[in-house]
């Protein structure tokens, strides 16, 4: 449900958290993003940084200069003229995977958790469009959702100590892609060939909170190709 | 004016890294804010060799690390006492002292604290990234070449010799902190302290947490009394954004104290560390105890008031005898 008025929690002397609704839901994400990025475009003197979420985005400020009720004022003034603030598109990206083998050791396991074939949950993975609910975690890491529910798989009961760069995996009814290589839970379907983080970049992730995106598979040959 | 070779590392100890005061405003990137653990005295040794406030460090943590100078240089070593030695003798902490070409500064062993910073009058010769010259160790970017310091890595610094005329600057005595192993730390409850128990939020203010020798620059892990969420609420929340000093709580009960390499995180939060309090996480270390305080939010910017009112006397002090 998305709130009729914002929910605020302060998260110490120099953050406040925003909740817009209490349930993670596309249309409750693009307000939060909608919120967010009007903020950043507006900023308030003081204003340190934003960092959207799900269903909230967390303000954080310079308390010499900014307080709680500053901030609460001006969130209602935003809610008042949001209508009328211009917010740029987000991106629709169509993101190259080779699933199953050694780039993706989790699908034969998924398949089998839902008593389908590994063809047929790449097909449904390459199915469906993923709006970018966040990104968080690590730079770069995009959580996007929703998965069909005949793919929502629990984590792996042993998270994996190392996860190679640019694989794709899912848990529950998300998806996501491991920036660079780290510790992971989420079952690993496939891996994509394109760099999700580049610092030196701007800006410096290939996806963004609110980009549209489809996945497709590609030989192993292609993903070597794609590398170079 | 070209950077020229002022430091080398011989031993980097358990982790060195390069730090300034932290990256901001790429969270919605998912980037965390990295940056010196301990502000406070990274802000102090900038200052004592005449270099900005958020000039980059040295984050050096416990002992075992052996840095050699490959020219004169101004340098001031403040934080945590990790016993430091140039050659064979003591190196007074907290002052601008000059390296000879060919000295060897040694930090030999854990005082008190857990983290000192070296600051290099004239500054390393580092390249900013998005916006900051911390190093960020999970994605491997920022500082020097984006990992730990290694053996044989030399540092360059931009006009050192403009720095030795900070020989002998001292930090006044009242402004130093003293490090123990007790902590008490103050907090403002939330932002979800109120799905805990009762006995829950009591448990937080009135037990001692013992330091997990897990802790590292992602957070501080504690162990003691279990804390109960209410019944009603699941063991994970929807993820959120998070600051460090926010005090994040799992299934199992046992506190963890956010720090700087995180920006986003899915357990609820008890309450979180005034930032006055801040640079004291970075001189806790394995096997103290922590307790908490709770503070109202107008004491916390009374807090933070006070502190940086002493920074700012101690600048005004150093620009009347420069």
């Amino acid at each position: 449900m998305l709130y009729d008025k914002f929910r605020y929690r302060i998260m110490g002397d120099r953050s406040v958290l925003v909740e817009l609704g209490d349930e993670i839901s596309p249309r409750i994400n693009r307000r939060v993003r909608e919120f967010s990025v009007s903020c950043m475009k507006n900023r308030l003197e003081g204003l340190i940084d934003i960092v959207p979420a799900y269903r909230s985005f967390l303000i954080i400020y310079d308390p010499f200069k900014l307080n709680p009720v500053i901030i609460k004022n001006r969130m209602e003034d935003i809610q008042r003229k949001i209508e009328g603030i211009e917010i740029p598109k987000p991106k629709t990206l169509e993101i190259p995977v080779v699933y199953g083998g050694e780039y993706g050791p989790d699908i034969e396991w998924v398949a089998r958790y839902h008593a389908i074939r590994v063809e047929e949950a790449i097909k449904l993975h390459t199915g469906t469009t993923y709006q970018v609910y966040m990104i968080g975690f690590m730079p770069g890491f995009p959580y996007m959702g929703e998965l069909p529910e005949s793919l929502a798989t629990p984590r792996r009961e042993t998270p994996r100590t190392v996860i190679p760069q640019g694989s794709v995996a899912i848990a529950q009814r998300q998806t996501g892609i491991y920036p660079v290589e780290s510790p992971g839970g989420w079952q690993i379907l496939g891996r994509t060939p394109l760099k999700l983080f580049s610092p030196l970049r701007s800006p410096p992730t290939l996806l963004e909170m609110g980009d549209l995106v489809k996945f497709f598979s590609i030989e192993e040959e292609e993903f070597k190709r794609w590398r170079q | 004016m070209a950077p020229v070779e002022a430091i080398e590392v011989l031993a980097p100890g358990p982790l060195t890294t390069t730090q300034d005061l932290g990256r901001f405003g790429y969270g919605r990137y998912g980037v965390p804010p990295s940056g010196a653990l301990d502000t406070f005295s990274l802000r102090a040794a900038n200052l004592l060799v005449g270099n900005p406030e958020n000039e980059a460090c040295l984050e050096i943590t416990t002992f075992g690390s052996r840095i050699k100078a490959l020219r004169d240089v101004a340098i001031a070593v403040t934080g945590g006492d990790l016993k430091p030695f140039c050659n064979d003798t003591p190196f007074s902490m907290w002052t601008s002292s000059i390296l000879k070409e060919g000295d060897t500064l040694s930090f030999k062993g854990v005082k008190c604290g857990c983290r000192s910073y070296l600051a290099l009058g004239g500054g390393f010769s580092l390249i900013e990234v998005l916006g900051s010259r911390s190093t960020n160790l999970s994605s491997g970017f920022g500082g020097f070449d984006g990992r730990p310091l290694k053996r044989g890595d030399i540092l360059s610094a931009r006009s050192p010799h403009l720095h030795l005329k900070t020989e002998g600057r001292s930090l006044p005595q009242d402004l130093m902190p003293r490090y123990a192993n007790k902590w008490r730390l103050r907090v403002i409850p939330g932002p979800q302290d109120d799905q805990f128990t009762k006995d829950g939020r009591d448990t937080f203010l009135d037990s001692p947490y013992q330091v997990s020798y897990q802790s590292d620059r992602t957070g501080i892990r504690l162990a003691g009394p279990p804390l109960e969420r209410r019944p009603d609420v699941e063991e994970s929340i929807i993820s959120e954004g998070v600051i460090p000093g926010a005090i994040q709580v799992p299934g199992d009960g046992q506190p963890i104290i956010i720090l700087v390499e995180i920006v986003t995180g899915g357990y609820r939060k008890i309450a979180t560390v005034i930032s006055a309090d801040l640079p004291l996480l970075g001189q806790i270390k394995p096997g103290d105890t922590v307790s908490f305080e709770e503070i109202s939010l107008h004491g916390a910017y009374e807090a933070l008031r006070q502190f940086e009112e002493r920074i700012r006397h101690f600048k005004e002090a150093i620009s009347a005898h420069p």
